[in-house]
């Protein structure tokens, strides 16, 4: 028998969708949470609403390892259909727990797993009349039984129930009497605690558990984002929905009046052509789309560009086109966004790791983008925007003052300061702006594309063009030193060897570079937050032999971008690939690095640990 | 082409409005559209409608999409912000416009290539979102930019200039637009600016969606016999059913009309829309009736123009949303942002 887990493990739920198993499973997660064990849970569904399978894994780790890790210690299997499957995920050793009212025959099972059968359904048949009450509570009927085995504080569990159903209070007794069914059979029918247990701890803090696109929904609220155009696309309906629900809350006038407007377009075209006629008019908007909503957004991404309107684009990254991939989480829309539109165009990007960054860049993206008159995107993906993660609490400074960037006000057009919507007063490529009405006579200008000389007036003339899109460049330039700088992590000690990394490989990341560095591999990691690239990254290049550049995505995108941005010689930089649609983990990274730094003929420190 | 500034230079008696302005002063660039340009006329009758209105410039936002039509508002306003978007897009730019500042005056100026084919969906969707905008389509039933081919509004069995049939059926952007909820829309002609000047007026003073589609030959490439879209053919088939006179809240009414001739509209901003009616049977009011009216005259091959619906009380999309008086573009920290209480408060409850 195996060393006993204690507060790190994996558990894995294979249910059905639309089954009820969402909330039992979040109750589950937050249960342990609540017992101060960091916990990471992971949606896996498929492109189905009701009937089919869907999975949650929930990954307990006290020492805070919010990423995925593969394997599974304990699969709770309820779905048929995926049996076969969901057994022979599990590691050796490891344990299957099902519902047992229904014998299974010998064959379903495996000798080297421990099978722990509960007859969830006769207890439920027994308990309950209604169908559907016997369905749902099922679900609770095995968090009470994975309490039993995982020995999980059941006060906690029910002060959740309490919690979850404040205002509908006739529910609280019976969910609670479905946990003890399920736990009490636990209890008399097995040995509890098995080798997997939860013990109190206080690695959990003060931090909150909450999914990306939420906490982004929520900096566009405190960004003073007005307008949001989107169209449904997952994985991103989440955060329109959410800004919606929490602009009910925060953004009423005295009066009921709302000082916000969601639109659901009629497609990504109508959304960013939304975004781009508010934000022109000097209102904060911003949409949220997928890779697809991306690229049909092209065209209207470079009128923005040219036209220098500012424009927020969240980019809930997933896998390639059409449905069924994706529902996984990817970061494959890297040069899509980079380099979006027809014509020169190059555009920022802003790379958060978790639920918080996501917030704070959220809130962010409108001052760079008003600063720099330019649309900014936001690259969350599948794995931060849907996931509820811990993530250190949200902060906001009250001293804080939104950057409107250059606006000529009617003071300052009154005052006969000359006007050219495209004439670099200040050397730093950024031009003033006007909102329409603002004078009666002085700042109205005619905004097309490409065609123009610096007064906005129209010009084909080639010297014109050259002229405004060498300015465009030097407006680049100064995005460097606006947009968030790198986060370095330097190795334990001194290293030849660099890692670049970026946006939800974060966590499994650090525990990479924890594990290579138990087993005497030192790296300098540096952890990319935005394009342009600020002159750290190249640093950093330079200074180290050879940087392994980590992403989730087939073609090795963000360090396409660094070789062709930074004219780095692809040769220094080795991609570190993960694409299969599940999140990356620091097994695999371990992995990869462990043996290319083997190939590079680095010499650990010390010996190799088992 | 370079840009063409119109000389400042006007006769010292010139008329003024209101505010102090001559109709100079509601003019643009020179047009560098073909001379004799339907659209030319359009744009006039835009500068005339603003000027009569006694309207200031700056309150006004032009967009635009792309062809023909879509270069106009260079050549109208020159003090208004305006705004050459992206092909069959204007719409959405102007919807997003609009929720920003709800105060401004929002004319969106398109044609058939943008509207009917490219912008279909645009169109109709700002159209049953009920913005608050003048949407003029300066409909010339072929693409002049690109060179003569048919655009969706082109009849079936019209000829173009090289002689090739148009086999497609034909988009009516009027009766589209009435089936999609427009509660001002009205048709023209841009060779009839005593029709249009008064449709353009009564179209910004109404409180919603309003769509003019304006057919306006193309000299070019549609001016020719077989098309249905030339000066000649659209001048014999001209049927008005009304003829507008749009008196403003503050003016006293003085025109005579015989009685039973008029019918009367009051707008929401107390504008009144004195209709007088050519043909008695029409009934502005009655969506369904005037659609049915639309839907036998064309099929008698009568191209009928005038006022053709107008609900005096619409709701536009603000109302739909309960947004707030004040534009957003005017809200900052202390409206927008909730503080750092209110987030710590949210950090508590997700924990």
């Amino acid at each position: 028998m195996s060393q006993p887990k204690i507060n790190d493990f994996v558990v894995k739920f294979a249910n059905i969708n639309g089954s009820g198993s969402a909330s039992a499973n979040q109750l589950f997660a937050k249960s342990i949470l609540r017992m101060g064990v960091p916990v990471s849970p992971r949606n896996i569904f498929p492109s189905n609403i009701q009937g089919l399978p869907t999975w949650y894994e929930v990954r307990v780790s006290e020492a805070g390892y919010l990423g995925a890790r593969g394997g599974v210690d304990l699969m709770v299997a309820m779905n048929p259909q995926t049996w076969d499957r969901d057994v022979l995920g599990i590691d050796p050793g490891g344990y299957l727990f099902y519902d047992s009212t229904k014998p299974l025959a010998k064959s379903k099972f495996r000798e080297d797993v421990r099978v722990i059968g509960v007859p969830l359904t006769e207890i439920c048949n027994r308990e309950y009349s209604d169908p559907r009450q016997r369905q749902l509570f099922r679900n609770i009927v095995y968090v009470g039984a994975l309490a039993a085995l995982l020995d999980i504080d059941v006060a906690e569990i029910e002060k959740l129930i309490g919690e979850q159903f404040q205002g509908k209070d006739k529910l609280i007794a019976p969910n609670i009497r479905a946990l003890h069914l399920g736990r009490d059979y636990t209890k008399t029918h097995f040995e509890c605690p098995i080798g997997l247990s939860v013990r109190r701890a206080y690695a959990v803090e003060n931090r909150i558990f909450i999914d990306g696109n939420s906490a982004a929904a929520l900096g566009c609220v405190y960004g003073g984002a007005t307008v949001a155009a989107w169209y449904p696309i997952t994985p991103s309906s989440s955060m329109a929905e959410a800004f919606a629900r929490q602009c009910r809350t925060y953004r009423k006038d005295a009066t009921g009046g709302n000082r916000y407007a969601v639109i659901q377009a009629e497609d990504e075209l109508a959304s960013i052509g939304m975004v781009i006629g508010a934000s022109w008019n000097g209102a904060r908007a911003f949409t949220c789309t997928s890779g697809p909503g991306i690229s049909l957004m092209q065209e209207f991404i470079g009128l923005a560009y040219f036209a220098e309107i500012p424009a927020v684009i969240f980019d809930v990254q997933r896998g390639g086109p059409s449905t069924g991939m994706p529902t996984r989480t990817q970061q494959a829309d890297v040069l899509a966004c980079a380099y979006a539109s027809h014509g020169d165009t190059k555009h920022v990007l802003l790379f958060p790791e978790d639920p918080a960054e996501s917030f704070d860049f959220a809130a962010d993206a409108f001052d760079i983008a008003e600063r720099l008159q330019t649309p900014v995107f936001v690259m969350l993906d599948l794995d931060i925007g849907m996931n509820d993660r811990l993530s250190r609490p949200l902060a906001w400074d009250d001293s804080r003052r939104y950057d409107r960037g250059k606006v000529a006000t009617f003071d300052a057009l009154e005052s006969g300061r000359e006007f050219g919507r495209y004439l670099d007063v200040d050397g730093d490529g950024i031009t003033y702006r006007t909102y329409p009405g603002t004078h009666p006579s002085r700042g109205a200008f005619f905004t097309r594309g490409t065609t123009k000389d610096r007064y906005a007036r129209y010009s084909e003339a080639g010297p014109d063009y050259l002229d405004n899109m060498q300015r465009l460049l030097r407006k680049f330039e100064t995005a460097k030193d606006v947009v968030p700088k790198p986060v370095l992590r330097p190795g334990l000690q001194p290293s030849r060897l660099g890692v670049i990394y970026y946006g939800s490989t974060s966590p499994a990341m650090h525990e990479a570079l924890d594990t290579l560095e138990q087993r005497g591999l030192h790296f300098d990691a540096m952890r990319v937050r935005a394009f342009p690239f600020h002159d750290q990254v190249e640093d950093f290049i330079a200074e180290h032999d050879h940087v392994f550049v980590v992403e989730q995505n087939r073609d090795a995108q963000l360090r396409m971008l660094i070789v062709n941005e930074c004219e780095i010689d692809p040769a220094k930089l080795t991609p570190v690939l993960h694409y299969d649609g599940t999140p990356i983990t620091a097994r695999f990274i371990v992995k990869e690095i462990a043996e290319d730094a083997a190939a590079l003929k680095v010499t650990p420190m010390r010996k190799v640990l088992p | 082409m370079t840009y063409i500034a119109k000389p400042k230079l006007h006769h010292p008696q010139l008329p003024v409005n209101k505010l102090g302005f001559t109709r100079r002063d509601y003019e643009g660039a020179v047009s560098t559209l073909c001379a004799g340009c339907g659209h030319d006329s359009i744009s006039a009758a835009i500068i005339q409608a603003c000027f009569e209105l006694d309207l200031p410039p700056h309150r006004i936002a032009k967009l635009s999409g792309i062809g023909c039509s879509s270069k106009t508002p260079t050549y109208f306003l020159s003090s208004s912000h305006g705004f050459n978007s992206v092909h069959g897009r204007m719409p959405s730019v102007l919807t997003g416009a609009n929720l920003a500042n709800r105060e401004l005056i929002y004319l969106g100026v398109s044609g058939d290539g943008d509207s009917a084919s490219i912008g279909l969906g645009q169109f109709a969707h700002s159209v049953r979102r009920g913005v608050n905008m003048v949407y003029i389509v300066e409909n010339n039933g072929v693409y002049g930019l690109t060179k003569g081919q048919f655009s969706a509004t082109s009849d079936r069995g019209s000829k173009s200039k090289k002689g090739s049939v148009n086999t497609d059926a034909a988009i009516d952007m009027v009766l589209l637009a009435m089936e999609l909820g427009a509660t001002y829309v009205a048709r023209s002609f841009s060779g009839d600016k005593a029709q249009l000047v008064p449709l353009i007026k009564g179209a910004i003073l109404h409180r919603g969606a309003a769509f003019i589609d304006c057919i306006s030959p193309c000299v070019a490439f549609n001016n020719h016999a077989g098309s249905t879209k030339s000066f000649d053919y659209v001048r014999e088939h001209n049927e008005a059913v009304n003829q507008l006179d749009v008196m403003l809240p503050r003016e006293t009414i003085t025109a005579d009309y015989a009685p039973g001739e008029v019918e009367e509209v009051t707008q929401h901003d107390g504008s009144v829309l004195k209709l007088r009616k050519l043909a008695a049977e029409y009934d502005v009011h009655d969506r369904i009736a005037a659609m049915n009216f639309l839907q036998e005259r064309k099929a008698a091959g009568e191209i009928v123009t005038g006022v053709l619906h107008v609900d005096p009380d619409p709701e536009d999309l603000h109302a739909h949303l309960g947004t707030v008086q004040a534009p957003f573009n005017r809200l900052g920290e202390r409206e927008l942002c909730p503080g750092s209480a209110a987030l710590d408060a949210f950090n508590a409850a997700h924990r």
